[in-house]
């Protein structure tokens, strides 16, 4: 066997190859923010953010026009704008995922791509919260969403899951916020204390909040960050299970199962993964950071997309079961009609995506081979797009009222604005890449061998 | 290192808060209070083409609202007059009073006379007046005590939180059927006592669900 393989396997091995010293991981870092702007990048911002700019005129047309220039008519009245919204959703698990869960189970791995997985949380679940936004047709009574006194007497309805949806996002969305915030300031005071210009120091010193590395700072970072992972890790959990509470309350067959919320969140964390390991890649490929983002991190990322992969299948295959098993002819109905019925393209998609292409998985050789994962991951976030899709268009395309039957075609509006929040989102991440540091400085430090107190250094005797 | 910022830059953070705070509270505050109907329609008193007096009409003269009004007991719509009616009566009297100038031209010609509406509800709001006439809601109820109003005047909000302070406690605005029509009317002591029976009766139960109103 070879020595690299054999290294992963072993307890001992260190999570930053190629003996790094602390000043090699800040000049590694900052650089990649304080160097001119590249060439590619900006090619890449413009290429983003122009197609950020058509999701935003598309958007004023929808606002102008109404919500009728989509493809969604009864029976199907959720169309691509829901699901965008939970495919976006569930993007933005994995962040939290990692900075969290990892963080109290002291999986020292994340520390490499955490601060990056946060920033895609908060970035996609921008891109998600703008779905539900505009898809209610009259955005200028989007207040309504509020609870805000008005001549109305109105209040939000506090028994509908579609509420609890908009508070359990929002609070996911201020949580990861103010977590990836508190991991970046002392990465801010390390860029500020680096910058040249007045202008760079003030600014960075504004958003470190004061921060001097003392004793005492860095003491009540710490606590401040471990509370927050434990305030953020139920929400990993509820976030998405409350989105598929949206689908799981109501009385529609293939939406009206008990099973929704642990096979959504099982999901959501797949999708995210595979998001990260998209964006992971082509950054530690762009930015030559092969010896922080080392293979055993990215192998350890494919076993948690396998494992959740094969949840995910479990789910799919469970509803099926329990279709026959409830022995409801409707549910029995819509499922055969999933895999069978008009829909059944888009649902073989789904289930080569999600449950047969990750076993591939299961071998160490593709684990750890760099383009097959890229692809792997690329064809996982399809496959999951495509679930959203499934379960939305077909149990509402064929309701209870056989004569409304139709088939959903999507117009090239709803084409559009999914590609647009592509563009959102890349146009995000690529000013985060450019003008934050997109590996946790600070953190990384304290996985290396000489922090550890009882590190020796190579050749010495204890 | 020397010092970016003075001592005093700890205190922005805080004082950021209060205007944050302050910006919201007001924002909430502002649409609420000036983007209510109480703000923007109570008041709203346009000329109409004819300068007609209900103070003389339904007050001093002391007609009741359903002669000119005739569907409000049967129909959604209570219904503005036509010259018609007006010619009832001007047909004889006021003959040589040129305020009645407009109603002569509209006899004359056959063209009606563009009131202008008063009191509008948005078109996605379903109002019945023979519903709440048969209750025993008065006319006053919403449209105030126009026998004393030379020119009507939106007197009530006519919100949607004003409707539903009375569809979910109409107890102080129901009448003796006998009644509805009468201006300044006020509610007697056993108030209580009359409404309940009268919701007994006719099985009163106002609709506060969201399509009692908007279909």
């Amino acid at each position: 066997m070879n020595k690299e393989v054999d290294a992963a396997y072993d307890y001992q091995v260190p999570l930053i190859t190629g003996k790094p010293t602390f000043g090699w991981i800040t000049e590694k870092v900052s650089s990649i923010v304080e160097s001119k702007t590249s060439k590619e990048w900006a090619l890449l911002f413009g290429l983003a953010s122009s197609v950020m700019l058509i999701l935003l005129g598309s958007i004023g047309y929808l606002v102008w026009e109404g919500i009728g220039i989509w493809g969604l008519n009864v029976p199907v009245g959720w169309g691509w704008a829901i699901v965008n919204f939970v495919f976006w959703v569930g993007i933005g698990h994995a962040g939290t995922l990692i900075s969290a869960i990892l963080f109290l189970f002291r999986q020292k791995w994340r520390t490499s791509i955490n601060r990056f997985a946060e920033a895609m949380t908060i970035f996609a679940v921008i891109c998600a919260l703008i779905f539900p936004g505009i898809h209610v047709g009259r955005i200028w009574a989007v207040y309504y969403f509020f609870p805000v006194p008005n001549q109305m007497d109105m209040w939000p309805n506090f028994r509908s899951p579609l509420l609890w949806d908009f508070f359990a996002v929002g609070t996911y969305f201020t949580v990861s916020f103010l977590f990836w915030y508190t991991g970046l300031v002392p990465d801010l005071a390390t860029l500020r204390d680096r910058a040249k210009t007045t202008i760079r120091k003030k600014v960075l010193a504004i958003f470190s909040l004061g921060w001097r590395g003392g004793n005492k700072q860095w003491k009540h970072y710490e606590l401040a960050y471990m509370l927050l992972a434990g305030l953020s890790t139920p929400l990993v959990l509820s976030v998405h299970s409350v989105v598929s509470t949206d689908f799981a309350t109501a009385v529609i067959p293939g939406w009206h199962t008990t099973i929704f919320p642990p096979y959504f969140v099982a999901g959501a964390i797949f999708s995210g993964f595979a998001m990260v390991m998209t964006l992971a890649l082509i950054a530690r490929r762009v930015y030559n950071l092969e010896h922080i983002l080392t293979l055993t991190h990215l192998e350890n990322m494919n076993k948690i997309i396998l494992t959740t992969g094969m949840m995910v299948g479990y789910s799919y295959s469970m509803e099926f079961f329990i279709s026959w098993y409830s022995g409801n002819p409707y549910e029995t109905f819509i499922f055969m009609q999933r895999a069978f019925g008009q829909y059944a393209w888009a649902y073989w998609i789904m289930v080569s995506c999600n449950v047969f292409i990750p076993q591939l998985f299961w071998s160490r050789k593709i684990r750890r081979s760099i383009p097959a994962m890229f692809v792997i991951s690329i064809f996982v976030n399809i496959g999951m797009w495509f679930e959203r899709f499934v379960i939305i268009a077909t149990s509402l395309s064929q309701d209870f009222l056989p004569s409304s039957w139709d088939y959903f075609s999507p117009t090239i509006w709803d084409i559009i604005m999914l590609v647009g929040s592509f563009g959102l989102f890349f146009t995000l991440f690529l000013l985060f890449i450019r003008f934050l540091p997109m590996v946790a400085m600070a953190e990384l430090k304290g996985v290396l061998p000489q922090a550890d107190p009882h590190h020796a250094h190579e050749g010495e005797a204890h | 290192m020397a010092q970016i910022f003075s001592k005093k830059a700890n205190l922005w953070p805080f004082y950021a808060l209060i205007v944050l705070v302050f910006l919201l509270v007001g924002t909430v505050g502002f649409f609420w209070y000036f983007g209510s109907p109480k703000y923007t329609d109570v008041g709203y008193r346009p000329v109409q083409p004819v300068d007609y007096s209900h103070k003389l009409h339904a007050g001093d003269l002391g007609i009741d609202c359903r002669y000119c009004h005739t569907s409000v007991e049967v129909s959604a719509k209570a219904l503005v007059p036509p010259t018609e009616t007006c010619m009832n009566c001007h047909s004889l009297v006021g003959l040589d009073n040129p305020k009645l100038e407009p109603v002569r031209a509209s006899w004359e010609s056959g063209q009606s006379i563009n009131w202008i509406r008063v009191h509008d509800l948005p078109d996605y709001v379903f109002f019945n007046h023979s519903a709440h006439i048969t209750a025993g809601v008065g006319c006053e109820s919403c449209h105030g005590n126009v026998a004393k109003e030379k020119r009507v005047m939106q007197q009530k909000e006519l919100s949607m939180g004003w409707c539903l302070s009375c569809h979910r406690a109409p107890e102080q605005h129901l009448r003796p059927h006998d009644q509805v029509t009468v201006m300044g009317w006020q509610a007697p002591e056993n108030q209580a006592e009359i409404a309940a029976k009268i919701i007994a009766e006719k099985n009163i139960n106002p609709p506060t669900d969201c399509s009692g109103c908007h279909r």
